[in-house]
């Protein structure tokens, strides 16, 4: 083998060794680079309790409800789902069906005390009158299987 | 066939790379200019407001492409300071070296473009997600390449030692790529990719294209420059440096 053969050999091994080592510590990490827990992840008690954490899901249609400053809603993932209680200003993308992650704790009447609210917006681009079409394809759809 | 390969070879030689890069580097700046002006018409002119983020979407003609060309030129850094190290050829490490920059400015663009959409539309400039995150340390590696690079006098050793740390770096490009499927993120998953359909109107999406060509061009102009200035500053005792005519004026 000539040294640059070596060097290359030695290279690209040094490369599979730094990449199966981060492999290994990103998969040993998993749960733990997650930003948010969901509420279904919630109910089976792999939320840490007594502590500060975040939960993310879409905001469940018609559970915002406003009372003076603090916002009452509702956060699903479509099986589960958890009372969040929150005292302050929402961003703007906050909407009834969009996603959102709230940062707080759970208190022992089940109500998630959320000390922020962030909104996760989705990959979909669209104008207005897209959003709108599809929207109206939908309700026809619902009203066709009704 | 032998004759192509050895005409490619030619310009692995500083001596020679010069002139051509001198050549070609009007072309790309022309190229980034048309793009960028056509671009940013199509971006603020004729894309369309978007259905939930009004016009503050328009932040994805400079985000995007600044994201994108960050993860793309650490790639072709981390290769040429590759090739540098197991071949020995110079002009490689300074392609290297000369891409650095523009790399580190892209990635500052996109967290600071990424910062000022994320307040508004999340309710917070940073969160410490997965994708945010790796993108941070993305630019922590440009800057940690420039700084040990810059820290060693002997040249070739310097090369040596930023080719080490570039090379170990690339295992954070797939990170940030991924980081969106891998993990629950705040940030939004890819609206374009190569598997599938991308979720976007058509006009924005021709814009962004647009502009990541625009971003395309200038990267390879100013690295172009930047490579010539690194190459006469290291060849600037060989004869043909000192014979060049704008070195000898």
């Amino acid at each position: 083998m000539k040294p640059r053969h070596k060097r290359i050999a030695l290279i690209v091994g040094g490369l599979a060794a730094v990449g199966a080592a981060s492999a290994l510590v990103l998969n040993a990490l998993d749960s733990n680079i997650a930003f948010f827990v969901t509420p279904t992840e919630v109910a089976e008690g792999k939320a840490p309790k007594d502590q500060l954490f975040r939960i993310g899901g879409y905001v469940q249609e018609g559970s915002i409800r406003r009372d003076n400053l603090t916002v009452h809603f509702v956060i699903t993932d479509t099986a589960r789902h958890v009372p969040v209680m929150y005292n302050g200003i929402l961003p703007d993308l906050f909407q009834e069906g969009k996603g959102a992650v709230a940062q707080g704790r759970i208190s022992p009447d089940g109500v998630f005390q959320a000390t922020q609210v962030l909104a996760k917006h989705d990959e979909n681009y669209m104008p207005p009158e897209a959003a709108h079409a599809i929207e109206q394809a939908q309700k026809a759809q619902k009203t066709l299987q009704q | 066939m032998n004759n192509r390969l050895i005409h490619w070879f030619k310009f692995a030689s500083p001596q020679s790379f010069y002139p051509l890069a001198g050549k070609m580097i009007p072309w790309f700046w022309g190229l980034a200019a048309i793009f960028f002006v056509a671009g940013l018409y199509i971006g603020f002119f004729v894309a369309p407001t978007d259905f939930q983020q009004g016009e503050g979407y328009r932040i994805i003609f400079v985000h995007v492409p600044a994201a994108w060309m960050s993860m793309f030129i650490y790639l072709v850094m981390a290769f040429w300071a590759g090739l540098g190290l197991a071949l020995n050829t110079r002009l490689s490490s300074m392609m290297a070296q000369a891409l650095a920059p523009t790399g580190a400015i892209m990635a500052f663009l996109s967290l600071w473009t990424g910062a000022w959409w994320g307040k508004p539309m999340w309710g917070a400039w940073w969160v410490w997600d997965a994708r945010l995150t790796s993108a941070l340390i993305l630019f922590f590696l440009y800057i940690g390449f420039i700084a040990l690079q810059a820290a060693i006098d002997d040249a070739r050793r310097a090369d040596k030692a930023g080719a080490i740390l570039a090379l170990v770096g690339v295992v954070n490009v797939p990170i940030i790529y991924f980081s969106v499927q891998w993990w629950n993120t705040l940030h939004q998953g890819a609206s374009v990719s190569l598997t599938r359909a991308p979720t976007m109107a058509t006009t924005m999406l021709w814009g962004m294209l647009i502009m990541a060509l625009a971003f395309w061009m200038y990267s390879i102009a100013v690295a172009l420059m930047r490579v010539r200035a690194i190459i006469l500053e290291r060849e600037a005792h060989t004869e043909w440096v000192k014979e060049l005519p704008e070195v000898k004026n």
